[in-house]
């Protein structure tokens, strides 16, 4: 029987990485629904989690997909979802949900050249605003974007640390470019993986409250079957987890899920830096994106040009103080995605005029190449 | 309760006698205890609760058997019977 | 119930969230009185109630989760069933019974029913069916009486409604049931065997709802009550294609089904666990 965790070195796509991720990082609850391009995360799952003592179920659709892991996770359970565009759309009630209640979970979403059924088969970046605002309501989000196969493994297990450490679904926000590239994947040994589990509840059941904050704005998680007799409703509610309609326990039930994360910016922001040291040009990437970005910052810098790139491995919680501190002294911001100016639209905002902002984008379906962004960077500055 | 003839045991049989408890200020006043007490035993009271509902009153409490059937058909948990005291006046 | 002489406590208290009643169901509705069954049902059956998890979806009867003094799941509208499939194959252990309206396991939740009952899930599901959307005022709803008036239907609803038991009959529920909350007794043994019974099982429970419903079709409450009492025709084992629910011609109340087949996780563990798996071409 294969262990959890499959050290030694593969060459896999980012869909089965993903998995493997998953894996290693304690998931044992997978509710799934075939989408092209992430059917393959589920297959693997299908085939990998009876054997490790998990729960693999194909539902009837993903929302159901989404409904099904968040009862899996208050009953105890590390538990994810994978789909593509269309299915995320359908899962947005349930991630609010998610946020909500605070319950831990991770959504992959590889995503597809959209809108509508679109490209099936072939990549984009157009979710990303999905990702940050699809639910309704006022919350925060965290949303990674993995640029490899190795990536995508290691970034699964974050986003289970990072779901576990804050209570709230974690979002992969990769693509069809990363979910079906073919590349080698390191796996390392168990002991070196760092997994992090939900805070539990303790202390006397008759006084819990479900959702009375430790110091850093997490509570508690009571699993059903303690016997501490929670309620966990998505109805805005207090501390006991009770039902409160008024204006004052939306603020302050609003408040605390939003600052759980704002307060912890510098644990969860994680970006990658390459040669931005004394970039005059700086290019915001993510996901395969970045990959041609890397590409294009040492082209150009051949070319004269004072280029490099800051690489969003957490594209949500958006990097704000970086990109404000970088548009002191840069000349300008390129950002490159897959979508026609998502993500841009941020880095515009934080560049707050200091430095222009242009935008390399596609609609979805092609790889931007390091040639086109080049071509941007000299006309633009 | 009309029977062709007394019945045999009806000397043996103790029959169960029992008090009403109504939690006033759970009452929504649907009236469903009065309408199916099956010994007549509850009325409207003339008193408002907190929400200004009418709660049922024991008329008859001598009447009741301790059936329950007031405190499982209540909507509300507003109405419960318990056994009867054994020196509690025998009713009808 | 027990002999304490002068309580005061209400016998279900212990498991009633006191601390929130009087509870939202309007004066008259029958949601209180099935859910009082439920909670006399858990007590009965002698299950761990520390292991016992009541999740409901959104509606009138969803608010029901609100009070049970154990854990509980407020849900979204139409997808309690699937948080609970995920909730139970995750922990087998727990009893999982679910407590919501007609509009949201039928309606939006429609979906999710059948494909539980197919599974054979192991869950207890109480339908509350008040003929309507309560919560949001009295509109139709997939069980709603051919012509009656409903805040979308000023002039009658010209949909047939579903026959609850025939529809989870034919999905695959292994326990199906249908009372109305005047055969308490009968809807409380009936909740109780659907909690001990092992697969998906099934409870529609007919209950009046005077302030959407009964205003707008001529039904005081009293009115709905006495239609349950002279209309209902007990038929315990009918099939569930002759089980009717028309207020002129009969309601066909009774356990209409209750067989085992294997659930979902026996099926899983029989299956998937732990001899050699399906990795054979997979294999990385």
């Amino acid at each position: 029987m294969k262990p959890a965790v499959l050290t030694g070195e593969h060459f896999i796509t980012g869909d089965v990485a993903c998995a493997e991720g998953a894996l290693a990082a304690g998931c044992r609850f997978f509710g799934a629904y075939p989408i092209t391009p992430a059917t393959e995360i589920a297959e693997h799952m299908a085939s990998r989690l009876p054997g490790v003592g998990g729960i693999f179920i194909q539902m009837e659709d993903e929302i159901a997909a989404m409904a099904s892991i968040l009862g899996a996770s208050c009953a105890g359970a590390k538990s994810m979802t994978a789909t593509s565009g269309p299915g995320f759309s359908l899962m947005m009630e349930n991630l609010g949900l998610g946020i909500c209640t605070e319950t831990p979970c991770v959504v992959v979403n590889v995503q597809r050249a959209g809108p509508s059924t679109g490209l099936p088969t072939l990549g984009a970046q157009g979710d990303m605003m999905q990702a940050r605002w699809g639910s309704h309501g006022h919350y925060e989000i965290i949303a990674l974007a993995p640029a490899s196969p190795q990536e995508i493994f290691h970034q699964t297990i974050m986003a289970f640390n990072l779901s576990e450490t804050y209570r709230l679904p974690v979002l992969i926000m990769a693509d069809e470019v990363i979910g079906h590239l073919s590349e080698r994947v390191i796996i390392p040994e168990a002991s070196a993986i760092k997994t992090v589990s939900r805070p539990r509840a303790k202390g006397r059941k008759d006084r819990f409250k479900p959702f009375q904050p430790g110091p850093d704005g997490v509570a508690p998680m009571a699993i059903a079957g303690e016997g501490y007799g929670i309620h966990v409703t998505g109805l805005t509610h207090d501390e006991k987890g009770y039902p409160v309609m008024t204006a004052e326990a939306q603020a302050a039930m609003v408040g605390r899920i939003t600052e759980k994360i704002t307060r912890n910016l510098d644990k969860i922001i994680q970006l990658e830096e390459y040669r931005l040291d004394d970039a005059e040009v700086v290019i915001v990437s993510y996901g395969a994106s970045a990959r041609s970005s890397l590409a294009a910052v040492d082209e150009a810098r051949e070319q004269g040009i004072k280029a490099g790139l800051l690489r969003l491995v957490t594209v949500w919680p958006f990097p704000e103080a970086r990109i404000r501190e970088l548009a002191k002294r840069a000349k300008g911001f390129v950002t490159v995605e897959l979508n026609l100016g998502q993500v841009h639209l941020e880095v515009e905002r934080c560049a707050g005029g200091a430095a222009p902002a242009v935008l390399v984008g596609h609609a979805g379906g092609a790889v931007i190449t390091p040639e086109r962004i080049i071509e941007t960077i000299r006309s633009a500055f | 309760m009309k029977c062709w003839r007394v019945p045999l045991d009806a000397e043996e049989i103790q029959v169960s006698r029992g008090v009403v408890h109504i939690v006033e200020d759970r009452c929504k006043g649907c009236g469903y205890c009065i309408e199916y007490c099956p010994r007549d035993v509850l009325e409207f009271s003339r008193k408002f609760n907190s929400k200004g509902y009418h709660p049922p009153t024991a008329k008859k409490p001598e009447a009741c058997v301790n059936c329950h059937y007031c405190e499982i058909i209540c909507p509300d948990f507003a109405i419960f019977s318990v056994e009867a005291p054994v020196d509690a006046p025998q009713g009808a | 119930m027990d002999k304490v002489k002068d309580r005061m406590e209400h016998p279900l208290d212990d498991l009633l969230r006191t601390d929130r009643i009087p509870h939202i169901w309007c004066s008259g509705c029958g949601i209180g009185t099935a859910f009082s069954s439920c909670l006399v049902a858990l007590k009965g059956s002698g299950v761990d109630l520390d292991k016992t998890v009541m999740v409901s979806g959104i509606g009138c009867s969803g608010r029901g989760a609100g009070y049970i003094r154990l854990d509980s799941y407020h849900t979204t509208h139409g997808r309690a069933i699937p948080f609970a499939t995920g909730m139970k194959l995750a922990n087998p252990e727990l009893n999982v019974i679910l407590f919501s309206g007609d509009g949201d396991l039928f309606a939006i939740g429609g979906n999710h029913f059948i494909h539980a009952a197919r599974r054979n899930v192991d869950l207890a599901v109480v339908c509350v069916n008040n003929l309507n959307y309560g919560m949001t005022g009295g509109q139709a709803a997939a069980t709603t009486p051919l012509m009656s008036k409903t805040t979308t239907t000023p002039l009658g609803s010209i949909e047939p409604p579903f026959n609850l038991p025939l529809l989870a009959y034919a999905a695959g529920a292994t326990y199906i049931a249908r009372w109305t909350v005047l055969h308490t007794r009968d809807l409380t043994k009936s909740i109780e065997e659907a909690v001990l019974h092992r697969g998906f099982a099934f409870i529609e429970v007919l209950a009046p709802c005077p302030t959407g419903y009964g205003r707008r079709n001529k039904q005081k409450p009293a009115d709905t009550l006495k239609l349950y009492q002279e209309r209902s025709i007990i038929r315990n084992s009918a099939h569930p294609a002759e089980v009717t629910l028309d207020f002129e011609q009969g309601v066909t109340l009774g356990k209409f089904v209750d067989y085992e087949r294997p659930t979902y996780t026996d099926a899983y563990d029989k299956i998937y666990r732990p001899q050699n798996l399906l990795d054979g071409d997979k294999a990385i």
